[in-house]
């Protein structure tokens, strides 16, 4: 068995007050592994990317905890929570949220930049990354000039480029048609899973459960099944 | 935090049609501003021209006097009892008045007329052309050459002009610091003959000039002319009475205040909104910061200096700006007074600050409320 990347326990979250109080999250607590690629799928409103957010240290949970490293992320202070956020944790967001204003290598670099890097060796390092994305043609471009798929593989650049232990993936093929979705989920667990890295992905899209190790079946708050990449449904 | 501060400068700048919005505001803003407030020291200078080119060290009036170019005249003994007081060096009179000059062309030119102390010419201008002993000749007058020595027709030396039926000859042609306020052209003789020609009243003695021992008799020696009915104010004091008489009592300082306000107003709101608005629109991206890992101190630091540097190279421009129009307004516009002083650079330069600080807030409190969970929740 693999190292423990993430492990939480007991999670609990709801939004609101009195009458109109809702629960995304009931008790839920499972494990995810270094070197695993790991799905979370269900219905809209299941509570995926609340759950996504607890572990990442983005959303405090009403109760229980979540472990990194054998610490509770939820015991640290607002600014170490954004230091795991920013050594630990790598984010590539749905509509990505690149800076139009800057260039691509620029947008790549800006986690090293938040981590005090020099400019300089914070642009090279990100060409590396750019290099192993495929992109270096498009270092100096906005990434408004870049096809989706492209714009995609920039944002994954960003979130490895500080070498987090756990990339969160929210909707990578969303934006993306059938044929380049795949493709960059097959580039994402041919090259950039490794064995000290985790990779936690939410997605609707079932033409790449295939590639997960597995899948976490969520509903209503709550985990309804976990099951192994590319087994069948039901 | 350099390469922090690099990244916000690059989606300041690279955002062009908002930076240019907000710095043609602040630029604006600036520009009135101090022009404005320069234009007001120009006045309070020129209001102040005779105190500031006889350069005496007490001027001694009657205490209804509240600027130089009102004065009421004293009478002679003032001038003695003055000059018997402790601590005073030297006293002389001072003539000043306005009068009819009729030049060569038959025009009639009104000017103001400043008698010297016979003996000791306290307060003589600095000569262009002519001797200065020249003044104790017949008839000799000196002409002032400023701003407004083209209405006396340029006189030369020689030139001979009418005072009051009285005829009057240019020995000499001087240059003072700053011109009067009204337009004014000036003219310089001696007490004797500026009280021998021109209208007088019972009392001729517009001003008491005197010189301290020293600078720690000056209290003393104000105290004494309070005791005999008159005001002893320095030069400083006079100027700052004049300023202030043109401040809070002509209505001038209020309304010229009022547009500066205006002015900052509108900086602030061009400013202000924009930038608000330029937060709005990246508000994501700042939410997106903050998942990565960005602090909210970082931030705030980010937001700071994005308005710290678009203020500061509006206030740059609206400076460059006004001194452009004040130089060209000197040099091209008849009677144009500004003074582009550190008082005025200071006020703009917190005015400038405030402005910056004020539209950074709305966007802080703005920045520190975004969720990174509402953006990952799209």
């Amino acid at each position: 068995m693999a190292d423990t990347a993430v492990k939480a326990t007991g999670l609990d979250k709801s939004f609101g007050e009195g009458a109109a109080r809702t629960y995304a999250i009931r008790g839920i607590s499972f494990e995810a592994y270094l070197g695993e690629m790991l799905y979370f799928v269900g219905p809209s409103g299941s509570g995926k990317t609340t759950l996504l957010s607890m572990i990442s240290g983005i959303l405090k949970p009403d109760s229980g905890e979540v472990i990194v490293e054998g610490k509770d992320i939820w015991k640290l202070s607002a600014n170490q929570i954004a230091d795991f956020r920013l050594n630990k944790v790598g984010f590539v967001f749905q509509d990505y949220h690149l800076f139009g204003k800057l260039s691509t290598v620029e947008n790549v670099a800006i986690p090293l930049i938040l981590k005090k890097q020099d400019w300089h060796q914070a642009m090279k390092s990100a060409m590396e990354v750019l290099e192993v994305v495929g992109l270096t043609s498009r270092a100096s471009l906005a990434p408004v000039k870049l096809s989706g798929g492209e714009q995609q593989r920039v944002a994954i650049a960003r979130a490895i480029v500080g070498r987090p232990d756990i990339l969160i993936f929210d909707e990578p093929t969303a934006s993306l048609d059938g044929v380049t979705g795949k493709k960059i989920l097959e580039f994402v667990k041919g090259d950039i899973l490794n064995d000290r890295r985790c990779i936690l992905i939410v997605t609707h899209d079932s033409r790449i459960f295939e590639l997960a190790d597995r899948i976490v079946e969520m509903d209503d708050g709550k985990i309804v099944n976990v099951r192994r990449g590319g087994e069948i449904e039901g | 935090m350099i390469g922090m501060f690099k990244i916000a400068l690059k989606l300041l700048i690279n955002d062009r049609a908002k930076f240019a919005a907000l710095v043609v505001g602040i630029t604006f803003a600036i520009f009135l501003i101090v022009q404005l407030t320069s234009i007001f020291a120009g006045i309070l200078i020129k209001a102040s021209a005779n105190v500031i080119n006889i350069g005496a060290r007490i001027w001694v009036m009657d205490p209804s006097v509240n600027n130089p170019l009102n004065t009421v005249p004293m009478p002679d003994n003032v001038l003695d009892e003055v000059r018997s007081m402790n601590g005073v060096k030297y006293a002389v009179p001072l003539y000043s008045g306005v009068a009819l000059v009729k030049l060569k062309s038959g025009i009639y030119q009104p000017a103001t007329i400043v008698g010297l102390d016979d003996a000791t010419l306290l307060g003589r201008p600095e000569l262009l052309e002519g001797r200065i002993e020249d003044i104790y000749g017949e008839n000799a007058f000196i002409v002032i050459k400023d701003q407004e020595y083209g209405k006396l027709e340029e006189p030369a030396v020689g030139t001979t002009f009418e005072i009051n039926d009285h005829r009057g000859l240019i020995v000499g042609i001087a240059k003072v610091t700053t011109s009067g306020l009204f337009g004014i052209p000036s003219l310089y003789t001696t007490y004797n003959r500026a009280i021998q020609y021109l209208p007088n009243t019972r009392f001729t003695i517009a001003h008491v000039l005197v010189e301290p021992k020293s600078e720690a008799d000056i209290p003393e020696i104000k105290n004494q002319i309070e005791k005999i009915g008159y005001l002893g104010l320095t030069d400083r004091e006079f100027e700052k009475k004049t300023a202030d008489f043109y401040i809070f009592k002509t209505g001038a300082g209020v309304n010229i205040l009022l547009m500066t306000f205006i002015g900052f107003l509108v900086g602030l709101s061009i400013s202000g909104q924009t930038f608000y608005t330029f937060i709005l629109e990246n508000l994501d991206k700042f939410g997106a910061l903050k998942a990565i890992g960005a602090k909210n101190s970082e931030l705030v630091y980010m937001i700071l200096f994005q308005a710290s540097f678009a203020s500061f190279v509006g206030y740059g421009l609206g400076v460059g700006l006004s001194s452009l129009l004040i130089f060209l307004g000197k040099k091209y516009v008849p009677s144009y007074t500004a003074d582009l002083g550190y008082w005025n650079l200071g006020l703009a330069f917190f005015m400038v600050l405030v402005i910056a600080g004020v539209s950074s807030l709305l966007a802080v409190k703005k920045v520190i409320k975004v969720q990174p969970f509402e953006i990952l929740r799209g």
